[in-house]
């Protein structure tokens, strides 16, 4: 029996009200994403990639159509809901980091386990994820003491330490130069294929899309390829 | 974790955290200063009363218990008063005002209070032996830097200290009865009537038969328990009102200072408070977050507002005037803990809700 994906989504409308004027930000999307798939969804600006990004993050409710992540229907969720998928699902890696500027990495990667009551404790399996990702070292500085890639390494690590159904990447190069860049696309790559994890990756840079196992298009709030 | 995160969010803003706790401190500090001040001039208006070495106590009819003014009292009623039964010896004073209603100055019979109270203990000098003469009691004396010899000027004269004595009996300045019947032109008078008693346990039956004299129905007649019962927190009228508009006001105070702290602390962080509601932290993690900042800010400002209380009660005992009394009330210390911690948390609701209420979104997207 074939497995389901682990992101379905049918139909995703979301409107933004701005004042007396609506805007369609997506107009139907329909999407899935097998598990352990390394997907980049990539378009211009206005595409509404982003929109599909804070949908599936929870960061923003849908206006409709369904969106399930690991057998979670999340497009009917409300905020207290959308707030413990992202403890529990959804593991985020943004465009700035958004590290907590008072805590070292190692504090700003466990305070993600302690979000999610989770020990604060690290597995033997994370340990080495750590060395993969070089912070070793790094661990007791605090962000204003690291590099952007470093940082950016630790915002990978804080998303995948509850080992989340899937990884949403929102523009994780976006502030890089491009030998970090390089690093930090390689190592999504790299984590993909060591612990089948699900990674969808927004970018607007098609060098970046091609380390995904696959593009999707989008133009003007629909997948358009 | 979560302690970890608030204290580095605390060293993090050294001058907010720091102004915070200050402005807790000196609340805390207020409060215990006047409740210190009430308290320690009660304890010392008691402690003079008691010193006396009376038993029961006459004072004029039109005067509250509270002031020593009013020399209205025949003098001759302490002869009446000695020849009573049961009664060892009797004497009186007379009291004039020095400046406010605070600081004032008796007038008595040195011999016969003397040998009602005990004996005075002349740390300095000695009693009186001349009509300029003035006696004074040590925390006077170290207020007003007197020594023996020194001149002391009140009332546009000069007076000379003949002794300085322990604290303790009727009054800080003393001065030859006579004397003070004249500046407060009262011959003859008295403000207040000691009577000794031959057996103190019988003070209430004698205080009972006084009082069943019509003759004396225009006197305020008291045993000496009676009378300091009053000067008490619970015996003077509208103390406690007082204290409580003191402790609102410093629960105001601590109220305003925290919600504006914590209202910009808020503001400052919305990216951070974005961040941890994109890891799914929930309302009540952020709430708790900020509560616990408050919490801390509070015990930290009601231990420094303690110890700020003992820096009042140096400054007061140094350059305040001798009739200021601060006491250590130790039993308001975590009472003043409790005010401080309601008053910063109260202050912090409405900035808290306003975090939790914050988009996710709109929070990371704040710079």
């Amino acid at each position: 029996m074939t497995e389901s994906p682990i992101i379905q989504i049918r139909g995703l409308r979301k409107v933004f009200h701005l004042g007396e004027i609506n805007v369609e930000a997506l107009r139907g999307i329909d999407l899935d994403i097998s598990r352990g798939e390394f997907v980049s969804v990539v378009g211009p600006s206005g595409s509404g990639k982003s929109t599909m990004f804070h949908v599936l993050s929870g960061l923003t409710p849908a206006t409709a159509g369904s969106v399930t992540i690991d057998g979670v229907e999340i497009a009917k969720l409300d905020e207290a809901g959308r707030t413990s998928l992202r403890k529990e699902k959804v593991g985020i890696v943004f465009q700035k980091y958004n590290l907590l500027p008072t805590l070292t990495a190692e504090e700003n990667i466990e305070i993600a386990l302690h979000i999610a009551g989770k020990p604060i404790e690290w597995t033997a399996e994370f340990k080495e994820i750590l060395a993969v990702l070089g912070l070793e070292s790094r661990l007791n500085h605090k962000p204003r003491a690291m590099s952007g890639g470093e940082q950016q390494r630790v915002a990978i690590a804080r998303a995948i330490v509850n080992q989340p159904a899937i990884l949403l990447a929102d523009e994780p190069t976006g502030n890089l130069d491009s030998k970090n860049s390089e690093a930090v696309l390689a190592l999504l790559r790299d984590l993909n294929r060591r612990l089948g994890q699900t990674i969808v990756m927004i970018t607007h840079n098609p060098e970046a899309a091609g380390y995904g196992d696959r593009i999707v298009k989008m133009r003007d709030g629909v997948i358009v390829g | 974790m979560l302690n970890q995160l608030v204290l580095e969010n605390l060293k993090h803003r050294p001058v907010r955290t720091i102004l915070s706790v200050a402005a807790i401190a000196i609340e805390v500090a207020m409060i215990l200063t006047l409740v210190g001040l009430s308290y320690g001039m009660l304890d010392e208006a008691q402690r003079r009363q008691r010193g006396i070495g009376a038993d029961v106590i006459i004072k004029p009819g039109s005067t509250s218990v509270m002031s020593f003014g009013g020399v209205t009292l025949p003098e001759k009623l302490v002869d009446y008063f000695e020849k009573q039964p049961g009664v060892a010896m009797a004497t009186g004073s007379a009291t004039h005002v020095i400046s406010g209603f605070l600081e004032s100055a008796s007038g008595v019979n040195l011999d016969a209070l003397t040998r009602m109270s005990g004996g005075f203990k002349f740390l300095a000098g000695g009693p009186f032996s001349g009509p300029n003469d003035i006696i004074v009691d040590e925390r006077y004396a170290r207020t007003k830097q007197l020594t023996v010899g020194s001149t002391l000027r009140l009332w546009d004269k000069d007076w000379k200290v003949c002794g300085i004595v322990e604290p303790g009996k009727l009054s800080r300045v003393l001065l030859p009865l006579p004397v003070v019947q004249d500046l407060a032109a009262a011959p003859g008078k008295l403000s207040q009537i000691f009577i000794k008693l031959q057996d103190p346990t019988k003070a209430d039956e004698f205080v009972k038969a006084l009082k069943a004299n019509e003759q004396l129905s225009g006197y305020q007649i008291y045993s000496i328990d009676e009378i300091v019962s009053l000067f008490s927190v619970e015996g003077v009228p509208g103390f406690k009102p007082f204290l409580n508009v003191v402790i609102g006001l410093g629960v105001v105070v601590g109220f305003l200072v925290v919600l504006l702290s914590m209202y910009t602390a808020v503001l400052e962080r919305t990216r951070e408070i974005g961040i941890l509601k994109s890891l799914g932290a929930a309302p009540g993690y952020i709430m708790g977050i900020l509560l616990r900042e408050t919490a801390i800010l509070a015990l930290a400002g009601a231990v420094a507002g303690i110890l700020l209380s003992f820096v009042t009660q140096w400054a007061i005992e140094a350059f305040g005037s001798p009739a200021l009394v601060q006491k250590v009330v130790p039993t308001w210390w975590p009472i003043t803990t409790a005010i401080a911690l309601v008053g910063a948390l109260a202050g912090t609701l409405y900035p808290a809700m306003k975090a939790v209420r914050h988009d996710a979104l709109e929070a990371l997207s704040y710079d």
